[in-house]
């Protein structure tokens, strides 16, 4: 039993943890570009313009009522069809190229974090105090200033639970690009299982280091909200 | 109009905020009829009326935490000029409030940063001091108030009274020409409310000028250089305090301060 | 890219798909929406120490990828081929739709519980008093006072657990099940038309939104005290 997750050739040990190593790049690269999205939508959404707002709101609606193995595969087998439609017209003759899973899968992972973590956001700008904004215009501070200096550390207090859970979404949602071929966790050990016929075990191990990965990551994000509501009273601190 | 307090060389002192026939509505509501005050250099002013009276309101017009529907506030003489419901010049307005500092009634200290942050953050941000010069002044403000402890804290470890002092220090920090205090100690336990009204007679015995909108009547009538009594939108009466509280010319003033008896 | 001609040539496909959607995800919903009343007020009311396997349980569904659940079972089953063949489940593991349902009634199972929890511990402690002041004894506390107030609280978070779970069904896919997600890249496989997914993605839009009316429907039939209230009908 021990042997089967030994490292080395004889063992799957180091393909599962190779797997793991990518689960987690992925999620860690698609954070960012999900939040730049999630920003720039929920700003869109709370934009005077009824154009920009009529956007945002779109955005949401569409992204969160799509399954997010259906938008992975829309951006994959999109992309990839763009790709080569784009290099047919540049470089003809020059054979058909794959759009990578893996760019696949922070852009469509992205995109549904992002609808999520607009509407958390554009929460957490609601439930600002507006007092903390009047007393930054009363001693002369410019918009910028406010935005900066007053809302953006304000907002994390209100945001983080939501995005601490779009964050451990996001973890469970990285092993749908397994699907599309790039080397994760899952896909690891899907390999291992076909070629030790322990599906059972290994589909076991997979689940329990998803599992430790987000308790983990509870741990961390309990902290983080103590740090963000320090200052707060009854909160922390 | 009330004739200027006149000071002992005979020159009135200058006029640092002059409002006249503010006016505000909001929606169908007219909170605010024309109203309107000078506040001379040292001039403490309190504005008294029952809640609904316009008071808060005026204020906040005089920095611009609400536009006037109409009328005119100038600043040292110079007019904040309002066009299709606006400032027309929001640097104008920033320039403004940074020579009116104002504290508020909940406090509204900044609650992630700590007190010493909460006071520099002004002049470092805005008024671009040194950042070193900044904490030297926030220290001695603080120390000033009595906080000289707490510079380390979250606004949220301190009791209201001393949240509301290091907003007094705040306000300080941008060395403003006038101070308009917001019901400064109605969100106070009644066992803070003193702690605070000292700071702010201190204020007053240094020749700091201020507009006070308050229920105190004691800090009305013995701290501050003239009262108005606002009524439904409009300056019901005005006057020196004691003049005011002994012999009151309007029967809404009368009304009032024998409630609050 | 030919949406018309797609969704003449493979519209009953398609058609095929939806329905076996909305099967799978109202069958799953419907048992965890059977068992997770019991288990809400084991979570609401039992001894912690007894509600230990029951937090282990949720914690593991809420902590790990449905479709790693998927494979655990589909694929898992396999292992254990003789085992569950003398206990005669093979065949009900052998199916690919019958995993599918019971990692989704699983996974619905674990979200309604926590859900209805936080509606039994929203109802005030005053009207719960009240009722027991008029002699009510616990199964009529809980029917006549209790459900009614938490389902009314959960119901917005379980509509939204309804929409999640309808989404994650088209993970059935993978292990063949030939639902909507299936039947689309089936299609996809056959004519590399990129027009069938922007089908599939109306049809997930047209479920999810009708879903969404009819919820809406049923919260305002739930709370009708409320609004009369409002309008002031009774006095």
């Amino acid at each position: 039993m021990m042997d089967l997750f030994a490292y080395g050739d004889a063992g799957w040990g180091d393909e599962i943890l190779r797997g793991l190593g990518m689960t987690v790049r992925l999620a860690l690269v698609t954070l960012p570009v999900g939040l730049g999205i999630g920003f720039a939508i929920a700003f869109a959404s709370m934009a005077r313009n009824p154009a920009l707002r009529a956007l945002g709101v779109g955005y949401t609606t569409l992204m969160r009522g799509l399954p997010e193995i259906l938008t992975l595969f829309v951006v994959y087998n999109g992309a990839g069809l763009a790709l080569n439609a784009a290099m047919g017209w540049i470089a003809p003759g020059a054979g058909p190229v794959d759009f990578s899973p893996f760019a696949a899968g922070v852009v469509a992972l992205g995109m549904v974090f992002g609808a999520f973590a607009a509407e958390v956001i554009r929460g957490a700008f609601a439930a600002l105090d507006p007092g903390q904004i009047e007393a930054g215009l009363a001693v002369g501070m410019r918009r910028g200033q406010i935005f900066w200096r007053i809302k953006l550390p304000q907002i994390w207090r209100f945001a983080l639970p939501g995005l601490g859970n779009l964050w451990i979404n996001l973890l469970k949602d990285t092993a749908l690009v397994s699907i599309i071929a790039l080397d994760d966790l899952m896909r690891m050990t899907k390999v291992a299982v076909g070629v030790t016929k322990q599906p059972f075990t290994f589909y076991l191990v997979a689940c329990l280091i998803y599992w430790a990965l987000c308790l983990m990551s509870e741990v961390v994000l309990a902290r983080l909200e103590r740090r963000a509501n320090r200052g707060v009273r009854g909160l922390g601190a | 109009m009330t004739p200027p307090i006149v000071s002992p060389t005979g020159a009135a002192p200058e006029i640092i905020v002059q409002a006249d026939d503010i006016r505000k509505s909001f929606g169908q509501i007219e909170v605010l009829k024309g109203v309107s005050l000078q506040a001379r250099n040292h001039d403490v002013i309190s504005i008294l009326g029952a809640s609904g009276s316009g008071k808060s309101t005026f204020l906040r017009c005089l920095n611009f935490l609400e536009t006037p529907s109409s009328g005119r506030v100038t600043v040292h003489g110079q007019e904040i000029v309002v066009r299709n419901g606006r400032p027309q010049d929001p640097r104008q307005v920033e320039r403004l409030r940074t020579r009116l500092g104002m504290v508020f009634q909940q406090f509204n200290l900044w609650s992630h940063r700590t007190v010493l942050e909460n006071v520099m953050e002004g002049p470092v941000l805005v008024k671009r001091l040194p950042r070193a010069e900044a904490r030297d002044k926030a220290e001695a403000l603080l120390l000033r108030v009595g906080l000289g402890e707490r510079m380390q804290m979250y606004p949220a470890q301190l009791s209201g009274g001393q949240q509301q002092r290091v907003a007094i220090a705040r306000a300080l920090a941008m060395e403003p020409d006038a101070i308009l205090f917001d019901e400064p100690t109605s969100a106070l336990d009644p066992e803070l409310v003193g702690e605070v009204l000292k700071v702010m007679q201190s204020l007053a015995e240094e020749g700091r000028t201020m507009i006070v909108v308050t229920h105190e009547m004691a800090f009305a009538r013995e701290v501050s250089t003239r009262v108005v009594f606002l009524h439904e939108g409009r300056v019901a009466e005005q006057g020196p305090p004691e003049q005011m509280f002994t012999d009151p010319q309007s029967d809404a003033f009368r009304r009032f301060i024998a409630k609050i008896r | 890219m030919n949406p018309i001609a797609i969704l003449l040539d493979n519209g009953p496909r398609l058609w095929d798909g939806a329905l076996m959607t909305l099967q799978l995800t109202g069958l799953g919903a419907l048992i965890a929406a059977a068992v997770s009343p019991w288990l809400a007020l084991w979570r609401a009311y039992g001894h912690p120490l007894a509600q230990a396997p029951l937090r282990l349980y949720i914690s593991f569904i809420r902590g790990t990828p449905i479709l790693a659940q998927l494979f655990l079972v589909y694929y898992g089953a396999g292992q254990f081929r003789a085992e569950l063949t003398s206990l005669g489940l093979w065949g009900f593991f052998r199916d690919p739709f019958n995993c599918a349902l019971l990692v989704f009634a699983a996974n619905s199972t674990a979200y309604q519980t926590e859900i209805l929890r936080g509606g039994i511990q929203g109802v005030p402690r005053g009207e719960i008093e009240a009722a027991r002041a008029i002699g009510m004894g616990r199964a009529l506390l809980l029917r006549r006072v209790i459900f009614p107030h938490a389902y009314r609280i959960a119901w917005p978070a379980l509509g939204n657990e309804a929409i999640l779970l309808m989404k994650a069904s088209a993970l059935a896919s993978v292990v063949t099940v030939f639902e909507l997600m299936g039947r689309t890249r089936q299609v996809f496989s056959r004519s590399f038309d990129f027009s069938v997914y922007l089908w599939a993605a109306l049809i997930y839009l047209a479920i999810t939104a009708a879903f969404v009316v009819i919820w809406r429907i049923a919260e305002r039939r739930l709370s009708r005290h409320l609004a009369a209230r409002a309008k002031g009908a009774h006095p």
